[in-house]
């Protein structure tokens, strides 16, 4: 199991979501799902919220998922696995499997942060050993990008459309990580697939850790973000770089910064290559890059301040 | 491919074979063809681990090119290709010229 963390070594191992899904051409999601699937040295069984990887990995009869795959709906992918889970300990308990089996959760912003908080909330509450992932791209892409409560602030989409009388988003980001550390599971994370050894590290260190884990891994998606289809990476990376999305870690209630940017980038070089931003940089919505630039520095404060690292 | 209707899916839209999905080729996608240039090639397998498709071929630890069966062309493999002195070694082409 000691293998040293290089893509090298990575590379010899079977990728276990498979070619041949639908996902758009540049999506970030399937990045995210392979490095979490490599990252494990145990039989995985996954369950997925209704969402884009849902929809696109199994269309009709043809699934891109080489391990045991369960969707049921769009709010009880935790509640789902959780029944899993509980299956696997009773036969465990009764002698019928010996194999040691890893449970995780794939879900969408709007599968884990609106519709499946209530079961997802339930299963960290329960103690159930599993890992929860959020692919995070910020609306509900699937359906056409209407807001979802992971919508930055400021972001155009097709239920907050910037025009006259909004400029997007007018609410901020809700913190969900945040909301899931508040739940004292053992091991809550932030994670982007830019870093992808940053990513492996945490998917392995959480699947060592026996009760309810959750990790939340920026997701780009090129449609919504009204981006390039070749940015998926660079644009994950400036976010890390700008600190709107900090990586760190909260282990059993200590938080740790994961990644420190040498030198933090104003937020505008994140912005600037999406579209759904475009109306913040006319001179009248000066104020909201203004407004923006603040909650990520005060976010970004408080993070340094928790992780004493300020 | 032919997609199965309702009357021949199994009860539960159980799948009993897994990655199926391989029969379904994603590569008439693409418009823009990435092109692999061995020489300025580091084998840094950055290519390998950001692609979304799953279409970039590796055997024991080295690049050996891209399966255009799947590659839907985004693009992502050339613009995070570090290259060798400032010359890529993946560059993307307009598919059909």
């Amino acid at each position: 199991m000691a293998t040293p963390l290089t893509l090298k070594e990575l590379s010899k191992k079977e990728i276990l979501l498979t070619s041949g899904h639908r996902m758009c051409s540049g999506c970030g999601a399937p990045i995210i799902v392979k490095m979490v699937l490599l990252a494990s040295d145990y039989p995985i069984v996954a369950a997925n919220a209704t969402g884009c990887l849902e929809v696109s990995t199994c269309i009709s009869d043809y699934t891109a998922w080489k391990i045991p795959w369960i969707h049921n709906a769009f709010e009880n992918a935790a509640a789902t696995l959780s029944g899993v889970e509980t299956m696997y300990r009773s036969l465990k308990k009764q002698g019928k499997i010996d194999k040691e089996i890893k449970f995780i959760a794939f879900g969408g912003d709007g599968g884990t942060y609106d519709i499946g908080l209530q079961s997802l909330s339930g299963a960290m509450e329960r103690g159930h050993d599993m890992l929860y992932v959020c692919y995070d791209n910020g609306a509900y892409m699937n359906t056409g990008i209407q807001r979802s409560s992971a919508t930055p602030y400021g972001a155009d989409t097709t239920t907050c459309p910037a025009g006259s009388v909004i400029h997007g988003k007018p609410q901020p980001r809700k913190n969900l990580t945040k909301i899931m550390a508040a739940h004292d599971i053992p091991y809550v994370a932030q994670a982007s697939p830019s870093n992808w050894s940053d990513l492996v590290k945490k998917v392995k260190k959480a699947l060592e850790i026996k009760g309810p884990k959750f990790m939340n891994i920026l997701s780009p998606c090129n449609r919504g973000w009204r981006s390039r289809t070749d940015d998926a990476i660079m644009l994950s990376r400036l976010a890390v770089e700008t600190c709107y999305w900090p990586l760190y870690e909260i282990e059993n209630g200590v938080t740790k910064v994961t990644f420190k940017p040498k030198e933090k980038k104003p937020l505008v070089d994140f912005l600037k290559p999406q579209g759904r931003f475009k109306h913040l940089f006319a001179p009248e919505n000066e104020n909201m890059l203004k407004n923006f630039q603040e909650m990520v520095d005060k976010e970004w404060g408080v993070l340094l301040k928790a992780s004493g690292t300020e | 491919m032919k997609l199965k209707g309702w009357k021949n899916v199994n009860p539960g839209a159980v799948c009993t074979e897994a990655g199926s999905a391989l029969q379904f080729k994603t590569g008439s996608w693409r418009a823009y063809r990435p092109k692999w240039i061995e020489e300025n090639c580091i084998q840094c397998l950055f290519c390998w681990a950001y692609c979304p498709d799953m279409a970039v071929n590796v055997k024991d630890g080295k690049m050996t090119g891209f399966n255009y069966d799947y590659c839907k062309g985004c693009g992502i493999c050339a613009l995070e290709c570090p290259g060798k002195k400032g010359n890529k070694a993946i560059v993307m082409e307009e598919e059909g010229k």
